[in-house]
């Protein structure tokens, strides 16, 4: 079993929930989850933006669902760190 | 907070404002019908209490029919044609999301709110004819009380719009209850020429 401890993934979200309440959304699922959100494109209905989540054991499909949830649609995994759990 | 299953919805398509919106117009403008009614029979000098509550409670239930799937049927439309949009925008199927779902829930919310809002304010103005047997010890006809109840009720619209606008409540107040004292004196003259 490996334990993900880093993400970065490529969002793109509608403009409500803003950053602050999509990101707050995804830091509830986890006790010890960190967020940051940068927006690097504002269309019209739309806000493209990098979604970095750390904790010790992130779970991305809980991540994924609440982000479909939102109304957004995770479009790549762009960054991971995970460690194996495995004792030799 | 606001990520409460309900309040997300809420928040989402902003449906408190627009609730707001529909609670002020229909309650309004139910508020404003019963006025025109009452006073009309009150012009007429009408004295068969029960013809006019009934007339007075067929025009209540249309408004309330009225305001329900008006207000359902132009929502739904709204809604649907902001989703089809978003998901056009984002490329994805949005009916399991919170937008698809707040699509769904809020033209029912919307339809009750202008549905009710008029329904309660009649009945509320109405109340003086349903009690007029133990109102018949004051000195006005239930006719003039029924009057002076809607007078009431459309400042307190005026008041609660005021509030919602960070307005002066008392000159709101006092612009929707000119708007009424007006519409009381145009029936009277009418009234006086027939």
């Amino acid at each position: 079993m490996t334990k993900t401890l880093r993400i970065v993934l490529d969002v793109l979200k509608p403009h409500q929930p803003n950053a602050l309440e999509f990101s707050s959304a995804l830091a509830d699922l986890g006790e010890d989850y960190r967020v940051k959100l940068t927006v690097t494109e504002v269309d019209k209905k739309t806000e493209s933006t990098i979604v970095t989540i750390e904790g010790a054991d992130i779970n991305f499909e809980n991540i994924k669902n609440a982000i479909e949830k939102m109304g957004a649609s995770v479009h790549s995994i762009d960054e991971v760190e995970v460690c194996g759990t495995k004792s030799t | 907070m606001i990520f409460n299953k309900k309040q997300l919805l809420l928040h989402v398509l902003r449906a408190r404002s627009i609730a707001r919106r529909y609670l002020f117009t229909n309650g309004f403008d139910g508020s404003l019908t019963m006025l025109g009614m009452v006073t009309g029979f009150y012009v007429a000098e009408m004295k068969d209490l029960s013809v006019a509550i009934s007339a007075c409670l067929g025009a209540t239930v249309a408004l309330f029919i009225s305001g329900l799937s008006s207000a359902y049927l132009s929502e739904k439309a709204e809604r649907e044609k902001e989703l089809r949009e978003l998901e056009q925008a984002l490329l994805v199927n949005l009916k399991e999301s919170d937008y698809g779902h707040a699509s769904r829930y809020l033209p029912i919310l919307v339809a009750l709110v202008n549905g009710l809002a008029p329904l309660v304010l009649s009945l509320v103005i109405l109340l003086p004819l349903f009690f007029a047997e133990q109102l018949r010890s004051l000195p006005s006809s239930p006719f003039l009380n029924s009057i002076f109840v809607a007078l009431i009720c459309i400042f307190s619209l005026g008041v609660f719009i005021g509030k919602i606008s960070k307005q002066f409540w008392l000159w709101s107040g006092l612009r929707t209850l000119i708007t009424a004292i007006v519409t009381v004196i145009i029936i009277l003259l009418f009234g006086l020429s027939i």
